[in-house]
Order: C-alpha cells, then structure tokens, then sequence
C-alpha cells in the first residue's frame, strides 16, 4: 500500500481569544493549512474535525460542516465528519483521514482540531470537563479531571518515591519551550519553585501541574505518495498509526499509573514504521496534568515503569538527548481539547520539515506523538518521519 | 435540569449499593454490568444482583479545590479510590473528618449521604459516601 504524508498545515493563535468564535479559528486553520500545503480547496476528497466540547460548549454540533461552510467551499460539497474521543479527538481525527487515504479511496485530506473553551463563566467548565470521565460514577460522586490525575500522581508518588519536583519538570520544560513559540498560550518561563508552590487544584496537584483552558486551532494537510510524487509536494511520511482503548473509568484499572493503550499503541506504531526507540528524535506528549507527562514516557517505553523522574532530571528541553514537547506541549502551548492532537502532529511537521524556527531540534527525522483520551482511556500513537 | 429519570434508575445501587455478581466466575461488579468482561458471553444471563456490603479500603485520595458548581459549597472536598471488601474498586469522597487523619490504606465504611442537587427547584442526588472506620 502507499505511504500517507503531511504537506502543510497551519493553525489559530492559541489562548483565551474572547474576540473570536469557534467557526472563526476553525476556519483560519484551514485556510492557513490549505495555504501552507500549496493545494486547492476543489483538491479535498475529505475533512475530518476534531472537537470534544463543541456541543456542551458553543451549544454546536457537527463543526465539520459548519467550518467547510464558512471557509467558503459548500459549493465544492467535500465530504466532512467530526470525530470524537474526548481530549484524543485530534489524534483519532488524523488516524481517520491517514485511513482514507491508506485504503486508496482518498489523495488529499484535510484534518482540523478546534475548540473553544473559555466560552463559559465560572465553574461551569468543570462540570462540562468532567464529561470526559464517567459521569455517572466518577462525576456524580465529585470527581474532576484533575482529581483523577491526582489520583494517579499521590499514588505514583508513594509506589515510586517520586518528588512533587519531578512532576513540576514537566511543566517547567513545557513553558521554557513554549517561550519560543509565538502561538502558544503561555510564553513566560516559570522555575520549579514557582511551579511547587502555585494554588492547589486537587492535591497533590496545583495550578501549574495542569493544562490550561484554551481557545485554538490547528489544521493540517494529508497527501497520498501518488499526489505528492504528481504534484511536487514536500512533506513528512506518516510511518505509524495507532489507537488503543481499555478500561473507561480509573477505577476500573488494574494500575491507576499504567496506561495500557499508550503500551499497545506505542507498540504497533513502532513496528510499523519498524523502527527502535533509539531511532526517535523528540516526543510531543500528552501532559494534559504533569503527571500524565511521567506516566506517557514510561508507557511509551522510554524509561521503565517508576523511573520517568529520572529521565526528566537529566534533561528533556530541546537540546537533550530526548527533547520532549518542543510545541511547548498542552500545559504552555496550550490545551483545546479536541484540538491537542493536531497541534501536536503539527509541531511534528515543522519539526521534521525544519520549520520550527527558535525551537528546532537539531538533525530531527523522527518524531512520536502520543494523544489521550480523558485519565487514559484511550490512546492514539502517531510516528512521523522524513524520507 | 431533566435529569430525573437519569437519577432515579440508578438508585438501587446508589441508595443501598447494589452490584451485581457473574454466575460464571464469581466476579463481583460495582456498579453492576450487563456482561462479565472476563467471561463474556458466558456470562449473558447470569448477572446475579448482590448486596455491597461497604466496608473497603482507601487506594489513593485527593483534596479538590477546584470544583463543578453543584459541589462548590463542599470544597475543599476528599475524592477516593475505594477498594470494596467484595473486590471492586470504586470513586468516592470522604467524609467526617480531615485530610491529614487519613491515608492510602485507611479502612472506610460507606454512609448514605445527599450528594449534590439539581439547582433550586430540581431533585436532589442522594447516593454514597465513606467514612473512616
């Protein structure tokens, strides 16, 4: 079969964007993208959007059609669907559209992640967030996302003897990445003090242990080989493709800090695109709640179950061995929900195109992206890599 | 609002706990399941109810801070994971007494406490809570 690429993308500013509607940064993600990857929109067989919140949100379903609509290509009838898995509704979008072309039936796809969420006052968010776990027996009873994380983390901590320095790692690293990226939501560097001692969310963790609200979106554009070689295009080969799902609810694990799609996931990406972990040049993960960030880089298979923590002590910023979130990952670049996963294969690209600017990574041919869904009832593993 | 019926078939197990039990393996469920996931079809037709006794353990907790509107008047609030004597591990807050008088590994019972409600004038969530023992 014929290999899949990306040839461009592009996305919205990511942050609280008060001014701006849902349709509007879905739109401009689209057409930056289409622009980017020097395609026509009458080129699109088909557009996948990944949402998670849209209809709890903005009170607004089906954005796929609503975006094509008003990017101004109703006329041109391209097929459209939304795609939903909670916070890996971008990755599992991008498997999609990677599928469509894979089976033959389509050469070029556009796959877009937008969400809005700073629509809302006050609490009410929470509630709306805590649709990613389960409402009945999880949310009924108190529990929040970031509760869940917390969970997971005061437990790690304890089986681990792991430091609240080495979760506050993660963040720190997202936010000194996140300085270089002009997009990203929160572009000031914070120390590990600052990110130890920030307002108590759910303990063990604080304000700076979890991903903010965030207004954005990211598009990119997918290719068959057949369109690339006839066209001319430049892109990256989409080596690997993954989605795994286990249990819903946390308690329903058997370890509340394993996260059993991520392994299965990591593991058919990796054969794939046949490849060892030593062949991987940067990850973007996803640190929704540090915790998660520790918890992915041992369920991808980078460092044993418990031993995250030294990793992360050695160094994981841009120039280390293993640079990891160079988008400045969900806490600092920011986290759309149902946008994340594009992001993330969008910094992929740039990194492996070598258009990631002040935040490039030396040498980069081989990126791993790693989506999630909620506490990790899903996982989408993408593998990324120049020719 | 509109939330009745989503509330009231739930309250045998939120009210007295009800789990079910696979006639194929022995395997307890909280709450209870259509189908055993170990024994599949196997198990279809043979999901006995049983009563949860709710005495468990505490496996991990939280303190939440940051609360949805319909828990906003009891925060700071404990979240747990519970691990019930019949063997299911469930969610729950705790209750009676302080962060610092508990612990993973703290035994629990549970009581039958008001949950949160539906606004002003919707109905009001009743279910369990634990309480250390």
């Amino acid at each position: 079969m014929s290999n899949v690429y990306v040839i461009g993308g592009g996305e919205s500013k990511y942050g609280e964007l008060w001014d701006r509607s849902l349709r509007e940064i879905a739109v401009e993600a689209g057409l930056k993208a289409v622009e980017n990857a020097g395609i026509r929109t009458k080129d699109l067989n088909a557009i996948y959007m990944g949402n998670s919140l849209g209809g709890l949100i903005s009170k607004q379903e089906h954005l796929s059609a609503l975006m094509s609509d008003y990017a101004g290509i109703a006329s041109e009838y391209v097929p459209s669907m939304r795609i939903e898995a909670s916070t890996a509704s971008g990755g599992a979008a991008f498997r999609q559209a990677y599928l469509s072309i894979k089976s033959g039936e389509h050469d070029v796809v556009m796959v877009g992640g937008a969400e809005k969420m700073t629509e809302l006052y006050g609490t009410e968010i929470i509630d709306i967030t805590s649709s990613l776990v389960d409402r009945e027996w999880e949310a009924f009873n108190g529990a929040t996302p970031a509760a869940l994380a917390a969970l997971s983390a005061r437990k790690y901590m304890m089986d681990f003897k792991v430091k609240k320095e080495a979760l506050a790692a993660i963040s720190v690293n997202d936010h000194a990445n996140a300085s270089l990226n002009e997009n990203a939501q929160y572009r000031n560097k914070i120390t590990i003090e600052q990110a130890l001692n920030a307002t108590p969310i759910a303990e063990p963790l604080n304000l700076m242990d979890c991903a903010p609200m965030t207004d954005g979106a990211t598009s990119v554009i997918l290719a068959s080989e057949k369109y690339v070689k006839e066209h001319g295009s430049k892109g990256v080969r989409i080596m690997g493709s993954a989605i795994s799902q286990g249990p819903f609810a946390l308690h329903s694990r058997k370890s509340f800090y394993t996260v059993e799609p991520t392994i299965i996931s990591t593991k058919k990406a990796m054969e794939q695109a046949n490849i060892k972990h030593k062949d991987i040049s940067f990850v973007e993960i996803h640190d929704s709640y540090s915790i998660y960030g520790l918890m992915a880089l041992e369920d991808l298979g980078f460092v044993e179950k418990g031993h995250a923590s030294e990793m992360v002590e050695n160094g994981i910023g841009i120039n280390s061995n293993l640079p990891v979130n160079p988008s400045g990952g969900l806490k600092a670049k920011g986290f759309p929900y149902g946008a994340a996963g594009v992001s993330q294969i969008y910094e992929t690209y740039l990194q492996l195109s070598g258009k990631a600017g002040k935040r490039q990574i030396k040498d980069a041919t081989c990126g791993l992206v790693h989506n999630m869904a909620g506490s990790g009832a899903a996982s989408v593993v993408h593998i990324l890599g120049v020719d | 609002m509109g939330e009745l019926s989503r509330m009231w078939r739930e309250m045998p197990s939120r009210y007295r706990m009800q789990g079910d039990r696979c006639g194929n393996c022995d395997q307890v469920y909280f709450p209870p399941r259509e189908i055993c996931p170990v024994c599949h079809r196997d198990s279809i037709g043979k999901m006995k109810d049983v009563d949860i006794d709710g005495a468990g353990e505490i496996l991990s907790f939280t303190v939440v801070h940051e609360a949805p509107p319909a828990f906003l008047r009891q925060k700071p609030y404990i979240i747990a994971l519970v691990k019930l004597k019949e063997g299911p591990v469930i969610t729950g807050q705790i209750v009676d007494t302080v962060p610092e008088e508990i612990d993973i590994g703290t035994k629990v019972r549970s009581v039958f406490r008001k949950i949160s409600e539906d606004g002003k004038s919707g109905v009001i969530h009743y279910g369990y809570k634990f309480v250390p023992e």
